[in-house]
């Protein structure tokens, strides 16, 4: 079990290595002079001068490069222009917000997907199993944001059950938060929650063919322990692999759809950030995004190993 | 949205062609007896030719402002009626169409040519195959719309930076593709007379490999099209798309948010407009699965 973590964490750094030199390299994609974007078309030119000062543009390139991986070994990620603070201190203080949202998501991605993909196989050429694919199928289909704007006229605007927007800290009124963030998280979750039928219902189907199952069934197990003890549990390895998938997909669909219900994560962070000429905050949000995503996928390979031995001795 | 997956097929019985017919033939007959490729063939063929005809179709100009008019609900004069500034909806959400599809058409003409390039190499020539991949692995660890925000953000909003950044995020995902299928085909014995034979590496790739690993390939463009209009919209309602006024789904949909109490229907045009799109994509993509790439198929 150590073996394949520390097998999985050596595979993982060339990646992580190559993804920092990536965002890196993002702020030399900016045309002309990123210094004067970021100044803006009423700077003067010393202005412009000390945006470049500070952010190290003046420096001969591979000084930067050794600057940047120098700071990103002491968890320096830059500074925000917008904010004037560090990059991972600002983000780390919205990390909370996101990973609430997300979980929420990802519990309600859980819930449907699943209980779909199950009934949808276990029912097969059905018209449950129909009803089940139509609705994942316009799950994959249709546009967050568009979900969010509809869910708001409808539910917010219409009928007023629930706020239009902001957000309520967990911690101040746990009911509250409840209210701000659901409308977010079925819009986040629905994507997530119609790929995770298709999958769910392609591996029970799969599964549900095996000899194993058919035996279980000859020697007289009830249906239910067969599909749940027998088949779920199979099934859900692969499933587990999808799983990364799924919350990489939620942190990134985060971003649009806290733009749209105004609550103060990460996303908001970074759309402000990208609207607002902040740079440095682009690029390090990015990075520590998608850092914590390897990492996530590393837990999800470790879980694999925990739940299929075979994985373990390979 | 943007990762490849084994998606489950759909419950369509697909039939046997008879035998001693032309391969492309007999996918093209067994396509056009598949009922939902045929509907999706049929909702993203009204998109495709909304964006064709946008010019013959529309009598105003999708920016004309007319004040006198504006927050005209569909009906009357107007046929979808019009927006904050008395801007034709119907003008404005069939010339969205027509850059919908232009931008989804070139990622996948992006894709087309980088995408098996660079999985060619890297499935043939062992040589080059881990540095390809580990860039590829470092460019596909980014989660999807976020790398194309990143580099629409710093590149600056316009129609062609949206192409290049959705290019980048998602060419390493069809490489990995055209690689899998490569690495299949390079070990097989027709592959191994043909080297025997004393073919070329490009002669080999050309005429041996490259056809055979089509299938998957074009199973992948298909979804891939339906991720660039989803992700161009995106960009877009965040304001990093084509700049207004150029009408694009996701810049009016973004516009319209002020005034959903009142105009609604300025969002949900578009909305359902880009919903359909990516919904016939969708199945369409389902559809050349089922045929073309059995392998992902569940036998019925």
């Amino acid at each position: 079990m150590m073996g394949v973590a520390l097998r999985r964490l050596a595979s993982a750094l060339p990646v992580l290595l190559l993804v920092s030199l990536i965002t890196f390299g993002m702020m030399r994609l900016i045309p002309g002079d990123p210094a004067a974007a970021i100044a803006g078309l009423s700077a003067t030119p010393q202005q412009v001068a000390q945006i470049r000062a500070d952010l190290g543009l003046d420096q001969p390139f591979l000084q930067q490069l050794v600057h940047w991986y120098g700071g990103l070994l002491q968890g320096d990620l830059g500074r925000s222009i917008l904010m004037g603070r560090g990059v991972f201190a600002v983000t780390m203080e919205r990390l909370p917000v996101t990973l609430g949202l997300s979980a929420y998501a990802l519990v309600l991605t859980l819930l449907i997907g699943l209980l779909c993909g199950i009934a949808a196989a276990l029912k097969q050429n059905t018209i449950i199993d129909q009803l089940a694919m139509v609705f994942a199928m316009i799950g994959i289909s249709v546009p967050s944001f568009f979900l969010g704007l509809v869910m708001i006229i409808v539910f917010a605007v219409h009928l007023g059950w629930l706020p239009t927007g902001g957000y309520v800290p967990f911690a101040q009124d746990p009911w509250g938060w409840f209210r701000s963030v659901t409308m977010p998280a079925i819009s986040l979750a629905l994507l997530q929650a119609g790929l995770l039928a298709r999958i769910t219902r392609s591996t029970m189907l799969e599964v549900m063919r095996q000899d194993y199952i058919r035996t279980a069934r000859a020697k007289g197990l009830p249906y239910h322990q067969v599909v749940f003890r027998h088949a779920l549990a199979n099934a859900l390895i692969p499933i587990t692999t999808v799983v990364g998938i799924i919350i990489s997909l939620l942190l990134s669909g985060a971003v649009v759809t806290e733009a749209l219900f105004s609550i103060p994560g990460i996303g908001q962070l970074l759309t402000q950030a990208v609207l607002n000429r902040d740079y440095p905050m682009v690029q390090g949000g990015l990075l520590l995004v998608t850092g914590f995503l390897v990492l996530v996928n590393i837990g999800i390979d470790l879980l694999y190993a925990v739940l299929d031995p075979r994985v373990r001795y390979e | 949205m943007s990762e490849v997956l084994p998606l489950a097929a759909a419950p369509e019985a697909v039939e046997r062609a008879p035998k001693r017919r032309h391969p492309a033939l007999a996918a093209l007959r067994r396509l056009f007896r598949h009922r939902l490729f045929l509907t999706g063939l049929f909702l993203f063929g009204i998109i495709a030719f909304l964006a064709a005809a946008a010019p013959w179709i529309t009598t105003a100009d999708p920016n004309r402002l007319s004040m006198r008019n504006k927050f005209l609900p569909p009906g009357g004069d107007y046929i979808l009626g019009t927006d904050n500034f008395g801007r034709s909806l119907w003008s404005r959400v069939v010339w969205g169409a027509q850059l919908s599809v232009i931008i989804g058409i070139s990622v996948v003409a992006l894709n087309a040519v980088f995408g098996t390039l660079i999985g060619a190499l890297a499935g043939y020539f062992r040589r080059v195959d881990n540095v390809l991949m580990r860039i590829n692995d470092a460019l596909m660890a980014f989660p999807a719309i976020l790398l194309a925000i990143g580099v629409t953000a710093m590149l600056g909003p316009s129609t062609m930076n949206v192409i290049l950044a959705l290019g980048i995020v998602y060419v390493p995902r069809t490489a990995r593709i055209v690689r899998a299928s490569v690495i299949v085909l390079r070990e097989m014995e027709y592959v191994q007379a043909a080297v025997a034979a004393g073919a070329g590496h490009w002669r080999i790739l050309r005429h041996h490999i490259l056809p055979n690993a089509m299938a998957p390939m074009i199973v992948q463009l298909s979804f891939l099209f339906a991720y660039a209009v989803l992700s161009e919209a995106t960009l877009s309602f965040l304001g990093l798309g084509a700049v207004p006024p150029t009408p694009t789904w996701g810049n009016i949909m973004a516009e319209g948010r002020d005034f959903m109490r009142d105009a609604p229907w300025i969002i949900a045009i578009p909305g359902v407009a880009l919903m359909l799109t990516v919904l016939g994509l969708n199945m369409l993509g389902d559809g050349l699965r089922d045929v073309l790439d059995p392998r992902l198929r569940i036998q019925q």
